[in-house]
């Protein structure tokens, strides 16, 4: 059961490219369709607490479910398995890759590459906000955020502390005045 | 304190603070991995990006052991690495034994919901400080907004947008 668990968590890392979001269907087509270890409804559970919490939410969703199969070991087992063809996959790439990096050719290569990376980003950006039904005071958040990462030392950290403990003082007190 | 001490240090505070996404990640990794610590440059950081985009598994995980690598080798990647998945499995533990105390709590929900616009800033400005770097001429600026376009409304993938664009540079450049 292990093993099996390994292989199919293993084949998840190995074959998702694009992080996150990618990795979902591939998972519950494995986990829900194929093996029927997990039920779909109790699948959706375990997205939206992978969702909430930090870390990649492949990783966080591999742990729950080995938690639920096996316990510790199978928690450890399925989070070892995802991880792992990305680490050998990187490790294989890192041992070469600043030796070739001032080859002339590579270099003009990523030169092309770096501006490819920023419309990546700025396309997930646009992609987030059209999706989101973001208001006034939220697009004044963002831009703030912005402006406090680019051109202050103030660390990302204290913003989402920051964020999370506004909302949850915020929302909370509306609900008590709203039901007192 | 030594430089494997702190990567661990570093890449823990990454993966516990990173919420929303690989992308949403990169400016507290750009801060921990540049500012602080100068264990690489503004460059060699969107190459190591761009290829993690292009390889299997998340972002973390690849960045994570690629800065790893660079800073203590293979112990540094595999330190790096299970730095920035304990957090991760930290939390998923806790969600597992106590999580139907968590089920009707509502904060949570406010939580995300409170943290949702500063995330979509934290990406935001990951986009504008790579810019920065990797603007440095108008063909670069018109590699990248010819490209944002086709991947935004025509569906380009990232492999094919990234492979497009090293080939443009071997031409341009």
């Amino acid at each position: 059961m292990l093993l099996d668990m390994f292989k199919t968590f293993f084949k998840v890392g190995a074959f998702t490219i694009g992080g996150g979001y990618a990795m979902i269907p591939i998972i519950q087509e494995e986990i829900v369709d194929k093996k029927g270890w997990v039920k779909e409804e109790d699948f959706l559970d375990i997205v939206a607490a992978s969702q909430g919490s930090p870390g990649p939410m492949a990783v966080n969703v591999s742990i729950f479910v080995g938690y639920k199969l096996k316990g510790l070991k199978g928690a450890l087992t399925c989070m070892l398995g995802t991880v792992l063809p990305s680490f050998l996959i990187i490790l294989l790439i890192a041992t070469v890759f600043f030796q070739f990096r001032d080859n002339p050719v590579i270099a003009k290569m990523f030169m092309g590459i770096r501006p490819a990376v920023v419309a990546l980003i700025a396309s997930a950006v646009y992609k987030m906000a059209k999706k989101s039904d973001i208001r006034k005071a939220k697009i004044l958040v963002v831009i703030a955020t912005i402006l406090i990462i680019v051109f202050t030392n103030i660390s990302p950290i204290y913003l989402i502390i920051l964020g999370g403990l506004f909302a949850i003082i915020y929302n909370s007190s509306k609900r008590k005045i709203e039901e007192g | 304190m030594s430089n494997l001490i702190k990567l661990f240090i570093s890449f823990f505070k990454i993966g516990a603070f990173s919420f929303g996404g690989g992308y949403a990640m990169l400016p507290l990794m750009k801060e921990t991995v540049i500012d602080h610590h100068s264990w690489l440059t503004n460059s060699e950081f969107i190459d190591i990006l761009a290829i993690s985009e292009m390889t299997p598994g998340p972002i973390a995980i690849n960045m994570a052991t690629f800065l790893g690598y660079r800073v203590g080798g293979f112990i540094g990647s595999a330190l790096a690495t299970l730095a920035v998945v304990l957090p991760s499995f930290i939390v998923m533990s806790l969600i597992f034994h106590f999580v139907n105390k968590f089920k009707d709590s509502p904060y949570s929900d406010y939580f995300f919901r409170g943290i949702r616009p500063i995330v979509l800033g934290l990406i935001a400005s990951a986009a504008v400080s790579v810019a920065m770097d990797a603007y440095v001429d108008i063909q670069s600026v018109i590699i990248s907004i010819v490209l944002f376009y086709f991947i935004t409304f025509k569906n380009l993938k990232a492999i094919p947008a990234i492979i497009l664009a090293g080939l443009v540079g071997i031409l341009v450049y």
